[in-house]
């Protein structure tokens, strides 16, 4: 499978996520983002950079409570809460917002 | 990616029997295993040449390895007794997801070339060859079995659906056509030591966020220790536990508890993981394997007792398996169960007196409690039988006013499965796991609009994560699934206090005051 975007062709694999990290670049999410009906806006994008920033450090995306913790910090305690991950991302933050930031699908018991 | 089209069946107030359909599952499939994912657990990488010589060979070796496997085999008399209890058949009306339909498919090929009669009369025994056709109904249905065993119990014969499930796999995967989900997890546990495939950074950091939120929370400064040696507990739990809601909830739970009981416990990077996969796909060496390195981080950490949180298969593997795979374990402290569930240890601490509740803290909710498959029909608990369906109830009794069971045709050894487990839980088995869920959701209902229950408390980490996203389609709310253990949590009076140096970040902010 792929994904086209930026005029350049994306390798993803048959669940949609990137097959290559490194390929990644905002344009992608954009082009995921339009193909699953979801405009992106900053607070998207909030969730999405955090995504990148933390996988580069840890190789794994957040734990939901360290990514809803790390939310409320910068945008506000209301917003620290995966209601409010679940209302930016219906597909869930693990994985729509995974997807769209590039990353590896999360696997396991979730 | 949009949402699989299908249709969410109605519930019923009464589980009802539907007349059968042939075919609507078989569309069904999910991704095959990539040729790393098989190589990394000793499968050929991709389907091999002489596919059928292998599968035929691999059904006998596993006829010669496991009696019972012939025995379940040889002993159906279609009697019917167990072809309205999976809930698969239930939710999907397709008769091959009728417990007998899906040992059929098995064995008619066994009949083929192991019986006599198949061998030399194979239409009058419905004996049929090996075929793609064959192998493409077993990739599907045998993916469509949640291995919950709850036709077991009504099967006279006593006949374990799950076995020849597991069976099934095995031998699809020594052909070299393994299921992705499972296979690629099981290759995570091997690598990194849990299903998530979370490095020991990303649970530390995860940990110290956890203290942090505890000790903002209650002032008491709880520890949630990793790598730790000398500890007397060494807890394994579910890599989900660190990762998703409401699990890490649990997690915080059990925190609390071996806080206030005053014991030394400790969580291992090698042994991040309860779950075991190997079993799903019917695998003693990946078992094996898997359960090799709760042996080994227990032996480096030097504890006296192993403690299991809340994971169902894991307890059946922890229960019934774990001395065989990874024992003796004769270094362990004998007084203490080896190993011991989360929730034995918390009720032999409430029964000791040693815990104090505000069971008001619950009071925003009414809870009813789900037996996941696996601690049901798979294990016990405690030292009296039923131990495993009264424990986890006594526990949540004592930390709730209000808690209402199921019908009873639903819980304890008859309850149905969640409609994810056994290799499920997967985006693409997505229409599976909804229509499967159906006689589970349809008791939850009933018990909600009768006695005005709004949660739904299990303990195992597939359970948490299928309602998460079964829930939605039957019109209820994802957060109406909670842990046991975060109800301990929330009830519990944290009493040890623990001196200001003890807390998360004491010391570090002295230069910005």
């Amino acid at each position: 499978m792929a994904i086209e975007a930026n005029g350049k062709t994306f390798e993803t694999d048959e669940e949609g996520y990137l097959t290559n990290l490194a390929d990644w670049e905002p344009a992608v999410a954009e082009a995921m983002a339009a193909e699953d009906d979801l405009p992106l806006n900053d607070e998207h994008w909030e969730i999405i950079n955090f995504l990148r920033e933390y996988y580069e450090e840890y190789q794994i995306a957040p734990a939901v409570r360290v990514l809803t913790k790390a939310v409320g910090k910068k945008l506000g305690k209301e917003k620290g809460n995966s209601k409010y991950l679940y209302a930016l991302f219906p597909y869930g933050p693990g994985k729509q917002a995974c997807r769209f930031a590039g990353l590896p699908k999360p696997t396991g018991c979730i | 990616m949009a949402k699989a089209e299908f249709e969410t069946p109605e519930l019923t107030e009464f589980i009802e029997v539907p007349k059968l359909v042939e075919g609507t599952m078989e569309h069904i499939t999910c991704f095959v295993a990539k040729p790393e994912h098989q190589e990394a657990l000793g499968f050929p990488g991709e389907k091999v040449e002489n596919w059928k010589e292998v599968a035929i060979d691999k059904m006998g070796d596993l006829l010669s390895r496991y009696r019972s496997f012939q025995v379940f085999l040889d002993s159906c008399v279609k009697c019917g007794a167990c072809t309205d209890k999976c809930h698969y058949y239930l939710g999907t009306k397709d008769p091959k997801n009728m417990p007998v339909g899906r040992q059929d498919l098995l064995r008619k090929v066994y009949r083929r070339y192991f019986t006599f009669a198949g061998k030399y009369f194979p239409k009058l025994v419905g004996a049929t060859d090996l075929t793609e056709e064959v192998i493409d109904d077993w990739y599907s249905y045998f993916h469509q079995c949640s291995q919950c065993r709850r036709c077991s119990v009504f099967c006279p014969y006593g006949i374990d659906t799950a076995e020849i499930s597991m069976a099934a796999r095995e031998i699809l995967d020594s052909i070299g056509v393994g299921q992705k989900y499972c296979n690629e997890i099981i290759g995570k546990v091997h690598k990194i030591g849990n299903n998530l495939g979370l490095p020991g950074p990303a649970i530390e950091d995860t940990l110290e966020g956890l203290e942090e939120d505890v000790w903002e929370e209650t002032d008491v400064a709880v520890k949630y220790p990793l790598d730790v040696k000398g500890v007397d507990i060494l807890l394994v739990t579910p890599s989900a536990d660190f990762f998703a809601e409401p699990h890490v909830d649990g997690l915080i739970g059990y925190g609390k508890v071996f806080h206030e009981a005053g014991v030394s416990w400790t969580l291992s990077t090698k042994a991040s993981e309860a779950g075991n996969f190997g079993m799903f796909i019917g695998s003693y060496e990946n078992m094996r394997r898997v359960s090799l390195r709760i042996r080994e981080a227990a032996l480096e950490l030097g504890v006296k007792r192993i403690v299991f949180g809340e994971c169902g298969h894991a307890w059946r593997i922890a229960y019934s398996f774990l001395n065989t795979l990874a024992g003796p374990f004769d270094f362990l402290d004998p007084d203490y169960p080896v190993p011991q569930h989360i929730c034995e240890f918390t009720l032999n601490e409430i029964e000791q007196g040693t815990l104090e509740f505000d069971k008001s803290e619950n009071d925003d909710m009414s809870i009813t409690f789900h037996d996941s498959c696996n601690v049901a029909r798979a294990s016990r608990m405690g030292d009296k039988p039923g131990g495993q369906f009264e424990i986890p109830r006594k526990v949540i009794k004592a930390v709730v006013n209000n808690y209402h069971d199921m019908e009873w045709d639903t819980i304890h050894e008859r309850t149905f499965c969640c409609g994810g487990g056994g290799g499920l839980l997967t985006d693409d088995l997505m229409e599976v796991r909804v229509k499967g869920a159906k006689p589970r959701m349809s008791a939850f209902k009933n018990v909600m609009e009768e006695k005005g229950v709004t949660h739904l408390a299990a303990i195992c980490a597939i359970c948490k994560s299928q309602f998460t996203k079964v829930f939605p389609y039957y019109g209820m709310d994802m957060f109406q699934i909670v842990s046991v253990h975060q109800l301990v949590s929330n009830a519990i009076v944290m009493n040890r206090k623990t001196p200001p140096e003890e807390a998360p970040g004491y010391g570090e902010d002295d230069d910005d005051e």
